[in-house]
């Protein structure tokens, strides 16, 4: 019996196992859960701000007519969306097109593999992995997803689809220069693109005990520069000019049906857990809470709870941010995205890296 | 004539387009069924990168002939035909046409009908341009706002169908007066409705006419020139922003308009956001229009007393002879209009609707025609969006209004 | 009709002096100034209805025709114009004969003449001369017949369109 457990343990201690087990537990314990009850919370809170019901039909029709405030709706989508026709379009380009939506998943997921969601216990560290260049896998990450939208664009054989996919590519690669140029300040303050070395330097503090050396306040500016580049290139509203869904119908999605199209959008809502998780761990402290320190005796285990449930919090927090930006302000036409993003970011975002430079300098 | 009809056929829009192209040019084919476009229309636009080079504008798939229908029908039964036409402000039409056949006939509907007519068609003035206006906002990524405005369109529609008993398919006013009066407490309910609308109105504009997002997208897009506009036959709110203050109810002084005091809000280039501030205010007109009429709303009669246009009283109907006589022959004979032609042009929810009718004295209109504006607007399409972006195609046509019901016929 | 005909209006008269002749009848039903005119002399009307100073119409409110079908000439096409600065409208009417169905376009003078002309073409089958672009508008081109003449049956079925054919590849031009 106990060589059974002994086995066990070590194979739970084994790091390939490990890393394996951490994958499936924070894809299907934290970013599958959150990205799908978005879905429904997207519907809900414009419904909300817009004077109506929001979605709340479908039921159980074995169980009393159970409705769950419109809860079942994600049951439901996900299930219309499994069934529906899979439809490829005729002259389209098949193996591109079958591809397409996995890649913007994909990318959208792998987001997660460096986000650190607890503070080590010993060796266990509650991230798939700590990579060194932490910060430069981010922007790879998120280049990648270019590639989605671009072949759905251009195999779609649709002109709408074409358009949308020319206007994903130019959007997605500008944004991208201002996503590295904001990091930029980041790297400079924490001097490294680890980031569980960046996660740790948000914990010591200035003044004494007062204010914790958060992202935010050591790189507002950079705050709001990241925040802005990563709505758009995740192309959400107010940015969605490639989904342009009131010129070119669904941009580089339009000819997509059943669960492909799931995939795209299933992809958009991980993409907004990705960008709030990257935005929490970057700028708010990560898993840290502050000034929890000060309190030498806590128990390890309520520690760790504590720190998932603060993360978790300031995720849910930032994607109901991106929420309500979504429904309150208009589009953007596809040339201003790009000039706002060249004209006005760029500036601001190098201005940044400069005065960021020099006070370090100035304070060695 | 032959030659010529043969020549047509076969003709093709997008092959047509596509021999003239050179290579950097692509065609795509905006609507029929386009989530841009309000009613069904298509526009075979010619793209260069974002840029459109070109634009055929292709009308007609809502036409239901209108004209042919009413050739062969009864003056009264071309009323209920009237309300198809302009489907967010049905009301408008009735009243124009109704008007024009009184003008045919050379009456007058009594006071009371007049004002009743003129709250009615201010209220569906407002429906309108919430509508118009909501779904353009809508279009450019507000869509909160849209939602908004048709909450406060329902309030209004809700009045509509308290007094002509349907939402769209009005079918209310009569040749001489109206079909129904406005029920008891009426004008309390409706200056309740007033106030809601109002605050809509404040709420949105707080929310949307600054925003600088909303500022971008439709600032200096979709100008027309002054000369061009007037060429092109403009009028209503797409010619005011222009700053031409041409309003038919003022020009051309009908029903009892003069009495009431109202602003002609002009724009000053004649962009989508003029046209967007001219509607805002032109609803505040015509709620202050609105308020004037139900203070100074006259008692009286709602028809006239004349049994060659409105029918009797069910009580001399039954009651007596001559009443059963002219409820017959009215029914059964239609109006008897006198031969003649007249134009008659009011103000409806997009610009001048205008009915010219012809009448040889028999019970049928030998032509019933409706001066349509939105025909106007689509037929300048291609000289408002040339040179755009494709993104610009969606405010514009938001602006524009276009109501298919009216432009197709 | 009353005495409303025999009263002359201002650009009645206006007319009459300018174009001698041209002028065929007149009346003033229910305050509608209205004039028939010579076919031939449309155009030249027309523009000078638009830039003389005392007519000045700016805007072309409003083409049609109307098919009276036991008179001849059989065809009668209505212009209505209106001056925004001098706020007068005008009627002028012109009758087109069936045989020799064409009229002179006047579509360089506004705008918005282009598309009226080709619906009432499309509707009534009548030709305008030197119409950069007459072609069906309301209805589709393969449609037999002129709809809003009054011979023309309104339950009457048209035939069935050919399909398109339809490209198995979009052409997006080159890329």
């Amino acid at each position: 019996m106990n060589e059974i457990i002994n086995i066990a343990i070590n194979i739970l201690l084994d790091p390939f196992i490990q890393t394996i087990l951490k994958i499936v537990v924070i894809i299907f314990m934290f970013v599958m859960p959150l990205a799908t009850v978005l879905t429904l919370m997207e519907r809900k809170w414009s419904a909300m701000i817009q004077d109506r019901v929001g979605p709340n039909r479908a039921n159980l029709p074995f169980a009393d007519n159970f409705r769950g405030r419109g809860a079942l709706h994600i049951a439901a989508d996900a299930l219309k969306s499994i069934f529906k026709e899979d439809f490829i379009p005729r002259g389209a380009d098949r193996f591109l097109f079958t591809i397409a939506p996995y890649f913007g998943f994909a990318a959208a997921l792998s987001v997660f593999a460096i986000v650190p969601f607890a503070a080590p216990i010993g060796d266990f560290t509650f991230q798939i992995t700590d990579v060194k260049p932490g910060l430069l896998y981010i922007f790879a990450i998120t280049s990648l997803g270019v590639y989605g939208s671009v072949l759905a664009g251009a195999s779609s054989n649709s002109k709408f689809a074409l358009l949308g996919g020319t206007r994903a590519s130019a959007q997605m690669l500008s944004y991208e220069v201002f996503i590295g140029i904001s990091l930029l300040g980041i790297f400079m303050v924490y001097e490294s693109t680890q980031i569980s070395v960046i996660v740790d330097g948000q914990n010591t503090y200035w003044f004494g005990n007062l204010i914790p050396k958060w992202g935010i306040f050591t790189q507002p500016v950079a705050f709001v520069l990241f925040f802005v580049a990563m709505i758009a290139e995740t192309k959400r509203a107010p940015f969605d000019a490639p989904e342009g869904e009131s010129e070119i119908v669904a941009g580089y999605f339009l000819e997509y049906s059943g669960m492909r199209f799931g995939a795209f959008m299933l992809a958009e809502y991980i993409a907004i857990v990705g960008v709030s998780v990257l935005m929490v761990t970057l700028f708010l402290g990560g898993y840290h809470i502050p000034w929890l320190h000060l309190w030498e005796s806590a128990p390890q285990a309520l520690v760790t709870i504590l720190q998932i449930l603060k993360f978790t919090l300031l995720s849910v927090f930032f994607c109901w941010l991106q929420l309500q930006i979504r429904w309150t302000i208009p589009k953007f036409r596809f040339d201003q995205t790009m000039a706002l993003g060249w004209k006005k970011m760029l500036p601001v975002a190098m201005a940044n890296v400069l005065v960021t430079a020099i006070i370090i300098l100035l304070a060695n | 004539m032959e030659e010529l009809a043969t020549e047509n056929k076969g003709q093709n829009l997008e092959s047509e387009m596509e021999d003239q192209a050179d290579a950097s040019v692509m065609t795509i084919e905006i609507g029929p069924a386009h989530p841009a476009m309000h009613g069904i229309v298509r526009f075979t636009t010619q793209i260069d990168g974002e840029e459109i080079v070109d634009m055929i504008p292709e009308i007609g798939y809502l036409h239901r002939g209108f004209e042919k229908e009413s050739e062969n029908s009864k003056w009264i039964q071309i009323t209920p035909y009237t309300d198809r036409l302009n489907y967010v402000s049905p009301l408008l039409c009735n009243i124009g046409y109704s008007m024009a056949v009184e003008k045919l006939f050379g009456v007058d509907a009594p006071r009371r009908a007049q004002y009743t007519r003129v709250i009615m068609g201010e209220i569906s003035r407002i429906t309108d341009h919430l509508t118009c206006l909501g779904a353009a906002a809508m279009e450019v990524g507000a869509f909160t706002f849209f939602l908004w405005f048709i909450k406060g369109r329902e309030y209004l529609w809700e009045l509509v169908e308290e007094v002509t008993g349907a939402r769209l398919t009005t079918n209310w006013t009569r040749f001489g007066g109206n079909a129904t009066d406005i029920p008891d407490g009426f004008l309390g309910e409706l200056q309740e409705r007033l106030e809601k609308i109002k605050d809509i109105l404040r709420e949105c504009d707080t929310l949307l006419t600054r925003n600088k997002i909303f500022i971008d997208r439709v600032k200096d897009v979709g100008v027309l020139s002054k000369e061009d506009s007037i060429s092109f036959g403009f009028t209503g709110p797409m010619l005011r922003a222009c700053g031409i203050p041409y309003d038919v109810r003022r020009s051309d002084r009908y029903s009892v308009y003069d009495d009431l005091d109202f602003e002609i809000p002009v724009g000053s280039v004649g962009d989508c956001f003029d046209r967007y501030l001219v509607r805002m205010e032109e609803m505040w007109q015509s709620i202050s229009i609105i308020e004037q009429a139900s203070d100074k709303l006259p008692a009286g009669p709602i028809a006239i007393d004349d049994r060659q246009l409105v029918l009797p009283d069910k009580k001399q109907v039954y009651g007596n002879i001559e009443g059963l006589i002219d409820h017959f022959k009215l029914v059964m004979e239609g109006h008897q209009a006198p031969a003649g032609e007249i134009y008659m042009p009011t103000e409806g929810g997009n610009g001048e609707v205008g009915f010219y009718l012809v009448s040889d004295g028999s019970g049928e209109p030998v032509k019933c025609r409706v001066r349509p504006p939105c025909f106007n607007f689509v037929s300048a399409m291609p000289a408002i969006c040339k040179g755009g972006y494709v993104a610009d195609i969606v405010p514009i046509f938001g602006s524009v209004n276009m109501i298919g019901g009216e432009l197709d016929r | 009709m009353s005495t409303e005909q025999e009263e002359i209006g201002n650009l009645t008269q206006l007319l009459q002096e300018q174009f001698p002749g041209a002028v065929q009848s007149y009346h003033q039903h229910r305050g509608d100034e209205t004039v028939l005119v010579e076919r031939s002399q449309i155009l030249p009307i027309c523009q000078f209805l638009r830039d003389d100073e005392r007519s000045k119409m700016e805007m072309m409110i409003d083409l049609t025709a109307v098919d009276y079908i036991k008179e001849s000439p059989r065809f009668e096409v209505v212009y209505h114009f209106k001056s925004l600065s001098l706020e007068h409208r005008i009627r002028v009417k012109v009758r087109v004969p069936e045989e020799d169905c064409e009229i002179d376009s006047i579509h360089e003078l506004w705008l918005a003449v282009d598309w009226y002309e080709r619906e009432c073409y499309d509707m009534y089958g009548i030709i305008f001369k030197n119409h950069p672009n007459l072609q069906r508008i309301l209805m589709y081109s393969q449609f037999e017949g002129y709809p809003l003449r009054k011979d023309y049956p309104i339950g009457r079925q048209q035939p069935l369109v050919e399909m398109r054919p339809v490209n198995e590849r979009h052409d997006y031009g080159e890329l």
